[in-house]
């Protein structure tokens, strides 16, 4: 069955995004990097014999997480910005929609990566057992990444051409992150420290409609950020 | 093909354009000359749908896929190649660029080449190109000779011959009449967002048409 | 200008009548029994919160139509509640370390009202910012309406993590709601001061208004030049 056109056309918005990402692989290396030192920041100021590492471990993998998502999110339009090309995607054929959404799987794929990279090595570094609990942690960060990324991609499309917009982004984008990290941060305590499902299937169903609704605005809204 | 009517457009105080009408037939190409800051730019972003004018029509038959825009950006990215960018920019046409394009401009030893490692004049070819990849039926061209080297702007010239003698429409603005004359079938002399002067150019050549241009600019 | 005359009637109007809400706070209302003195400051604290939040919700409304009417009064009307707003919140976040401390001992407590206005003040600040970084009229009035809409979207996901967090983490109630619990002579002061900062509200934001109207058309005569 054929894919509707707007979403063909965010795929290859998307696909261009990743393949220039790949080519120039400083986006990636530099967010690891500081994936790297956040945890051996939080690793070395810590007191081992005071608090157990598994008490901390859900705060600092989501501020971890969080910091990370808003320093990948300046890229989305940072690219087009240093390419000018920005205009030739508002000629095209294409919807508005699709450019949003195209930004949107970009980021998401680039955001999944890091953590795909930090997390294990979260685990590996405070010696946290993630494995038995794989599942509901992945639908934990892979919803409260969506929500950050959502709105991110969104007000990135506006900061992109201010001065300061490395500065200004995460001032605008942190009240809106705090929600998602708080609901993902009581989900993922109670996850890696055994706990029944259900306990936290609550939290998992406010990340879930926050997603949906700050999707659905952003979707709504994406088109006022770049018409003139 | 191409109809404006009634063009207003403002930005603040200043009137980019003031009641700008005009249409281009298929075959004709229309040439707008105009000190910086006339509103030639924002008319042409007009015709092509950036910007929605806040009074009057612009209509381009064929919608945005009929369009195709040579303008001050390249529109490249800098880390995919020659072919990577055609390729992307036709998908979202809903084609895919042909081969001949690429011989036209004589580009097809850098195909394969990321396009930031071209020479300046390399990468205004590639910006031609990929502005032709969908075959477009309406040209709109932004002071498109600027910066040009001799081989790009032949080519450029070459290629706009023909896109009129294949029955399609262009719009050319800029500030240099010199570059224009030759390709024009209309001319028009803009200023403050009007037109000062709009007439098919009749045999007249790049003096007349300057001579008239300082005339009614100055 | 007229508007401004009339904006600064209404705010003097205002000022000497909240001295008034003093006076019979003081002097006429009885002291609460289990709080002591400090309670008196609820008199003050409630209804500004009450009108930062509200504030927000009316830059939501008006950026909602400014976006379909295109109207700069829209805007002008956003921005200057913004402004009044993030005043009252800043009168919340000063006051209710006032009043917490001598009933708590601490100067910060997670209170609902406390936390839910230092939300709405980062939301006010980032939009001022953001209206502050973008030059062209025309893009800041967009920018703005789209983060106005997406904070006053944001407001009832704050409501609830809130009400979550103090769930879980049981607190003190510093600020006593404003439920039908209290006597007469308490609740018409509080009534009185309601409508004291509801013509707050309504004075600042017309000369506000005006302000912003007397500066664009500064902008147009000369050409923004000269503009920080």
């Amino acid at each position: 069955m054929p894919l509707p056109e707007a979403v063909r056309h965010a795929w290859y918005v998307a696909r261009k995004d990743l393949r220039v990402e790949v080519r120039a692989r400083t986006g990636i290396l530099s967010a690891l990097a500081f994936v790297i030192l956040v945890l051996l920041a939080f690793n070395f100021s810590r007191d081992p014999t005071a608090v157990p590492a598994i008490d901390l471990a859900p705060s600092i993998l989501w501020v971890t997480l969080t910091f990370a998502s808003m320093l990948a999110l300046n890229r989305a339009f940072q690219l087009e910005l240093e390419n000018q090309a920005f205009d030739g995607l508002l000629l095209a054929p294409i919807s508005r929609t699709s450019i949003y959404l195209g930004k949107l799987i970009a980021n998401l794929i680039f955001v999944a990566t890091i953590e795909l990279l930090g997390v294990p090595l979260l685990a590996l570094f405070f010696n946290v057992r993630i494995l038995p609990f794989l599942g509901p942690l992945v639908a934990t960060i892979a919803l409260a990444t969506i929500g950050f990324v959502a709105v991110g991609t969104l007000f990135s499309a506006m900061t992109v051409r201010t001065r300061f917009a490395e500065l200004l982004l995460p001032v605008l984008l942190l009240p809106f992150m705090i929600p998602p990290l708080m609901w993902a941060a009581w989900a993922t305590g109670p996850l890696l420290a055994g706990r029944p499902l259900s306990d936290i299937v609550g939290w998992l169903k406010m990340l879930a409609a926050y997603d949906i609704v700050f999707v659905g605005v952003a979707l709504v809204l994406f088109p006022a950020t770049v018409n003139e | 093909m191409l109809r404006a009517d009634g063009l207003r457009h403002a930005f603040g105080p200043v009137r980019a354009l003031d009641d700008v009408s005009f249409a281009v037939q298929p075959g004709q190409t229309l040439a707008v000359f105009g000190p910086n800051g006339a509103g030639k730019t924002t008319l042409l972003k007009v015709l092509a749908g950036l910007i929605q004018p806040q009074g009057g029509r612009a209509h381009v038959e064929g919608g945005r896929r009929a369009i195709g825009w040579i303008g001050h950006q390249p529109q490249l990215y800098g880390q995919l190649t020659v072919t990577e960018n055609l390729r992307f920019w036709a998908s979202l046409y809903g084609t895919q660029p042909s081969s001949e394009l690429l011989a036209r401009l004589g580009l097809e030893e850098h195909a394969h080449r990321p396009v930031r490692a071209l020479s300046r004049g390399l990468v205004q070819r590639v910006a031609i190109a990929r502005a032709l990849v969908h075959d477009p039926r309406v040209l709109l061209l932004d002071e498109p000779f600027t910066g040009l080297d001799r081989i790009a702007a032949e080519a450029l010239s070459h290629l706009l011959g023909e896109h009129a003698a294949t029955g399609r429409a262009t719009v050319l603005v800029t500030h240099n009449v010199e570059e224009g004359t030759e390709l024009a079938t209309d001319v028009a002399f803009m200023r403050n967002g009007r037109f000062v002067h709009f007439a098919p150019r009749s045999g007249r050549d790049a003096r007349d048409i300057a001579a008239e241009y300082r005339n009614a600019v100055a | 200008m007229k508007m401004i005359r009339v904006g600064r009637w209404i705010t003097a109007i205002a000022l000497v009548l909240l001295a008034g809400v003093y006076v019979r706070a003081l002097v006429y209302t009885p002291v609460e029994r289990s709080q002591g003195l400090a309670q008196k400051i609820f008199y003050l604290h409630v209804p500004a919160a009450i009108w930062a939040e509200t504030a927000m919700v009316l830059v939501g409304l008006a950026s909602i139509f400014y976006l379909f009417l295109k109207d700069p009064r829209l805007d002008r009307f956003a921005e200057s509640s913004a402004e009044a707003g993030a005043v009252f919140a800043a009168v919340v976040l000063t006051t209710g370390p006032i009043w917490g401390k001598p009933i708590w001992g601490t100067w910060w407590s997670w209170d609902a009202r406390l936390t839910l206005t230092l939300f709405l003040f980062l939301l006010y600040v980032g939009y001022l910012l953001l209206r502050g970084a973008v030059a062209d009229p025309g893009a800041r009035a967009r920018y703005a309406a789209v983060l106005g809409i997406c904070g006053m979207v944001l407001v009832p996901f704050v409501h609830l993590s809130v009400y979550m967090f103090r769930t879980l983490h049981p607190m003190p109630i510093v600020l006593k709601p404003s439920a039908p619990s209290l006597p007469p002579s308490m609740l018409a002061t509080w009534l009185f001061s309601l409508l004291v900062f509801t013509l707050l509200y309504v004075g600042f934001v017309v000369q506000r208004y005006a302000l912003s109207y007397l500066r664009e058309q500064l902008e147009a005569a000369t050409g923004g030049i000269g503009h920080a």
